[in-house]
């Protein structure tokens, strides 16, 4: 029998209805994610890029990202570092309660950031447990940039547990084993076969850190003060705007800390794409 | 360097893992650990590395403690079952690592590690690959890294757990040839575990057969096969028709067995096991034979035969389909057993 005499079989999907639910997580994540930011550049983009730099070098929106990106940063850092010792203690120790702890973490996913703000400013303002023992010594923290790295951080220290906390679970004992063996030290141990081993997967989660920081609202607001070219925020600050009518002043300090959160989460991936070509676990 | 060990145990909780080890291994020598999972041959090449701790006994290298002595103080190549190579690093990173982590005063200089890197690449015949990453190579040549990076730091014992388990069957042989080769070359006293009868009695000079913690018996090929020390090593080696017998003045006797050809000098009188293998248990027709035969399957150059006694108690025999008994066997035929060659141990 010849090929063209035989009849044409029609290859058919294993997993049924790929149609249906591409299209409607198409849908979705154009009409939730995609479209208010090409909103927001298209807004952005009308202000005409004089007019744009004009709010943004405007002093007090100077100071309010400032002070927004200082605070994100040093969040960040701590995150970084506590983040990382967190994962590790979750991971590599068996004690009572670790189940505790590793809920514990979600915490602050879960609470409202609203809670998290009014919580963080009582305990911490001038009669608060901590504020009490501090403001003797002279250290304040409510309505300062200590508060709202405070806020910042407590908000997004999860990013970096939940991003490490899987890749160092996978993480072949053997490595280390074979490291020891061949005369390394634990330090070294660390330095050279476990850190650069998680490190892209700790990257992505210092950077989603720093992303929500930049952006975080309503933890902030409570404990900073909100005194412009103080302890104003830049998100608040595009609020402030918005109130006031004025589109323009709010899409642009939008603008800003969408396009620094999108070079950030950009810079990661390529980061982490690097390290996936040599075969490093990411998460 | 000459490795003592005695009387070594281990238990993971409840369960005794190793039950008294003695062991000495001479310099120079290539020893194979040989024995099923669980037997504990890979906890003892762990302790012997430093990568596990005994509750109790002795190692001692060369006379020195070395249960007083970290892993990183050992100066062990271990390689490992999957190779655990760093998976950022490059060929040439990965086989340059022991040295590069030495204290800075015993580091040799950058150009003398690459110079010993360059040797080894040649020696181990990868010289192409040093700029590749782990996940760009094959098995057979992730194994060959593992064992460079485990020779960069000229070891004082060279462990090998399971080396050649990932790999399919004509890559280990070559690589069997090759361990050898390297070993010889290099005279480094060499441990390695395996549960490949064949390949531990290919290459190694001897071998210790572990069974549930304990070694069953330490010898050559010839000795192990031939003169098994224990019912486990008997079994383990294929003789895996177990046959009750009875001693009586160093002569074995059962019904329907001929065990003329069977010795057991020494052995005390009384209840024993025989031990055959299928090879070499000849069914002879016998019209007042108590076996049957149940089933004869042809494999072309050997006739597998089921026997079955009045019992229902069943045992396989191979047979050369050449061989004169097997001249006139059919099922339903009754036989008597002759072992060839066996082991005899008291119940």
């Amino acid at each position: 029998m010849s090929l063209a005499s035989a009849p044409p079989v029609r290859a058919r999907a294993v997993l049924p209805g790929f149609r249906l639910t591409f299209g409607t997580t198409l849908l979705y994540l154009t009409v939730i994610v995609l479209i208010p930011i090409i909103a927001l550049v298209i807004e952005g983009a009308g202000i005409g890029p004089a007019r744009l730099w004009d709010i943004v070098s405007a002093p007090r929106t100077r100071a309010a990202l400032r002070i927004t990106i200082t605070a994100a940063a040093v969040a960040t850092v701590i995150n970084a570092v506590y983040g990382l010792l967190m994962a590790w203690v979750l991971v590599r120790y068996r004690f009572p309660g670790r189940g505790l702890l590793d809920a514990l973490m979600d915490i602050p996913f879960a609470l409202p950031t609203a809670v998290a703000g009014l919580s963080l400013t009582a305990l911490y303002s001038a009669n608060g447990w901590f504020g009490a023992v501090l403001a003797p010594m002279g250290i304040q923290v409510v309505y300062t940039l200590g508060g709202i790295i405070l806020a910042m951080s407590f908000t997004s220290i999860p990013f970096v547990v939940r991003a490490v906390q899987p890749v160092l679970e996978k993480l072949d004992p053997a490595l280390e084993e074979a490291a020891s063996s061949l005369g390394a030290s634990g330090w070294t141990t660390f330095r050279r076969v476990i850190f650069p081993a998680i490190m892209p997967a700790w990257l992505g989660g210092v950077t989603t850190s720093f992303a929500r920081s930049l952006g975080e609202f309503g933890a902030v607001v409570f404990i900073a003060g909100n005194l412009p070219f103080k302890t104003e925020i830049a998100s608040l600050l595009a609020y402030i705007r918005l109130e006031e009518y004025d589109y323009e002043g709010a899409a642009a300090v939008a603008l800003v800390l969408m396009v620094l959160a999108l070079v950030l989460l950009f810079l990661s991936n390529l980061v982490q794409i690097r390290a996936a070509r040599y075969g490093a676990v990411t998460a | 360097m000459t490795i003592q060990i005695s009387q070594l145990h281990k238990s993971f909780g409840q369960t005794e893992v190793l039950r008294g080890i003695d062991l000495t291994v001479a310099d120079g020598e290539l020893v194979a650990l040989l024995g099923p999972s669980g037997s504990g041959k890979t906890t003892l090449l762990k302790i012997i590395a430093g990568l596990d701790w005994p509750d109790a006994g002795r190692l001692d290298v060369d006379g020195q403690d070395w249960l007083r002595l970290a892993a990183q103080d050992r100066r062990i190549g271990f390689v490992f079952q999957n190779y655990a190579l760093f998976p950022h690093m490059t060929v040439r990173d990965n086989i340059a690592f022991g040295l590069t982590v030495r204290p800075r005063a015993e580091r040799p200089g950058r150009a003398q590690i690459a110079r010993k890197v360059d040797e080894l690449l040649g020696f181990l015949q990868i010289e192409a690959l040093g700029g590749r990453y782990p996940a760009q190579l094959s098995g057979g040549q992730r194994q060959r890294v593992a064992l460079g990076r485990a020779l960069a730091i000229e070891p004082t014992v060279l462990l090998l757990d399971e080396p050649f388990g990932a790999l399919d069957a004509a890559v280990r042989r070559d690589l069997r040839r090759w361990l050898r080769g390297v070993h010889d070359a290099t005279g480094t006293t060499t441990i390695f575990v395996t549960h490949d009868q064949e390949e531990a009695f290919e290459l190694a000079d001897r071998v210790v057969v572990m069974d549930h913690g304990r070694i069953q018996q330490i010898g050559d090929a010839a000795t192990i096969h031939d003169a098994p020390a224990t019912p486990f090593v008997a079994d383990f080696m294929g003789a895996t028709v177990a046959l009750p017998v009875t001693v009586r003045g160093g002569s074995v006797a059962a019904p329907g067995v001929d065990a003329s050809r069977v010795v057991a000098p020494g052995l005390p009188d009384g209840p024993a096991r025989l031990f055959v293998r299928p090879e070499d248990l000849v069914p002879v027709p016998d019209p007042a034979g108590p076996w049957t035969v149940a089933s004869i399957s042809n494999t072309g150059s050997q006739l597998r035969l089921v026997l079955a006694d009045a019992s229902g108690a069943e045992v396989p025999a191979d047979l050369r389909r050449r061989h004169p008994a097997a001249q006139g066997l059919s099922p339903g035929a009754r036989v008597h057993l002759r072992p060839e060659a066996a082991s005899v141990f008291p119940v």
